[in-house]
């Protein structure tokens, strides 16, 4: 119990007095999480919008696909990328493995289904009017697609809050295409599990209140979101 | 002949699966006035208005609207010359002034244009008050008057309206009423209602459509005082069985 306390005293003391690896991990998974974050945005708004809004064969197999995206094992997308990536596999002369953009791949991986599956509900509970009266008063077809987004917006902006919250508490994939390396692939996910190991409870610790913190404001956006829908 | 049509409608038809809603609607509209098309419920008068409105494509049949085919091409340019307030309304997540400038907003317009225009159409349907309010804070009656805005808002020549009153207290129908009559001295107004007194008070031109098919159509004074078949005086009357 005591050096649980004294855990606590020193990460504080770490968070207060701005340690440089401390504060650094946290930036790295912020930014790393966020690109992929956005990257998945852009691949899974536009699919789960097609997929939500037109009609056409094989959409009910199309959204069973990314339903079944949405519970991606995240260490099978780990090792996935892991074979891809290696020197040995076909993408392995773009050398990305270990480093942060093969996070980024990773977490992309397991952010887009989510995203895009969440986007499919997102647009297929706005009234179908909506479409109709954008069309009815000129908008092109593009426009009134747009429009029906527009009115999607709040549950669109949850399904990006839950992809991002998805990846940036993520640690296997990470670990396993990343590879954790000191001040260049390390997360705040992969630092604690390698911390706690080592025994260094009190950055473990540090880095634990920092991802609560955010993971709290994560679910407060979503709450917030889904309260004013 | 054709230019003095605002839109002329042939051997129009449509179905839904397995449903047939509509069955070979030939409808003439004059360019100017207000055509009423009135019937029983489930007489497929939304649906037409849905094709005549270029919302839906007929499965059979042709619709010219101004002397241009609706051919797929032509439908969005044709569309801008048109708008339509639905019977239920379906307001944007937005502010009323937001909804009552959407159209405008459509075609690019500027946004002080916008804003004006906008205020005047709510001005004109007795809503102006409500202009910072949230759409969704409306009621059934007020939404409906944003509605008509909205679709006032962008001047069109053919203005569509389904049951405009049905949601309004008698002064807001009064005053809805007054519009579509001062409205349709300049532009084409096709409305569709139940309600034959606001049909007799409004209308220059009507028709009945009966069970998908159009029984009759021509000056409104005609068809609703002197009705050529037996299933318009039977609806007009009263005494048509449900």
């Amino acid at each position: 119990m005591h050096d649980i306390i004294l855990g606590f005293a020193h990460a504080w003391r770490l968070l207060i007095t701005g340690d440089q690896d401390v504060w650094g991990t946290v930036f790295r998974s912020l930014c790393v999480s966020g690109l992929s974050t956005v990257v998945g945005c852009a691949v899974g708004i536009p699919v789960g919008a097609v997929v939500g809004l037109r009609r056409f064969r094989g959409k009910r197999g199309a959204v069973a696909l990314l339903n079944l995206g949405m519970s991606l094992p995240p260490v099978v997308v780990g090792l996935i990328v892991y074979l891809l990536l290696s020197r040995s596999g076909p993408l392995g002369f773009m050398r990305l493995l270990f480093s942060l953009s093969a996070i980024v791949i990773a977490q992309t991986i397991l952010a887009a289904p989510l995203i895009a599956a969440l986007t499919v509900s997102a647009v297929e509970s706005v009234d179908r009017r909506a479409r109709m009266v954008a069309l009815s008063l000129g908008a092109s077809d593009v426009r009134a697609t747009l429009t029906l987004l527009g009115e999607a917006r709040f549950a669109l902006g949850a399904a990006v809050i839950a992809g991002f919250g998805a990846v940036i508490s993520e640690v296997g994939a990470v670990m396993m295409v990343g590879g954790n390396i000191a001040g260049h692939t390390r997360v705040m996910t992969t630092a604690i599990v390698l911390q706690t190991g080592m025994g260094q409870i009190d950055v473990a610790i540090a880095l634990g209140i920092i991802l609560l913190l955010i993971a709290f404001i994560v679910n407060f956006g979503l709450g917030f979101l889904q309260r004013w829908r | 002949m054709a230019r003095e049509l605002a839109i002329d409608a042939r051997g129009l038809g449509h179905r839904y699966g397995a449903r047939e809603v509509l069955r070979n609607v030939n409808l003439q509209v004059p360019r100017g006035g207000v055509f009423c098309i009135f019937g029983p419920n489930g007489a497929g008068k939304s649906t037409l208005l849905r094709l005549l409105d270029l919302l839906e494509t007929p499965t059979e049949g042709r619709i010219i609207v101004g002397g241009v085919e609706a051919l797929p091409d032509a439908r969005p340019a044709l569309r801008r010359c048109m708008a339509t307030a639905f019977q239920s309304p379906y307001l944007f997540r937005a502010s009323v002034e937001a909804n009552a400038a959407y159209g405008l907003r459509v075609r690019g317009r500027p946004r002080r244009e916008r804003g004006d225009r906008a205020r005047e159409a709510l001005e004109r349907v007795g809503a102006i008050s409500l202009l910072r309010l949230p759409a969704w804070r409306l009621s059934g009656g007020e939404a409906q008057l944003v509605s008509i805005a909205r679709a006032l808002a962008v001047q069109p020549e053919i203005l569509f309206l389904d049951e405009p009153t049905g949601n309004l207290d008698p002064p807001n129908a009064g005053r809805i009423e007054a519009l579509i009559r001062e409205y349709a001295a300049a532009n084409t107004v096709v409305l569709v209602t139940h309600n034959l007194f606001q049909a007799r008070r409004l209308a220059h031109y009507a028709a009945f459509l009966h069970q998908g098919e159009l029984i009759e159509q021509g000056r409104a004074e005609d068809i609703l005082n002197l009705p050529r078949d037996d299933r318009t005086a039977a609806f007009i009357s009263g005494e048509m069985p449900g």
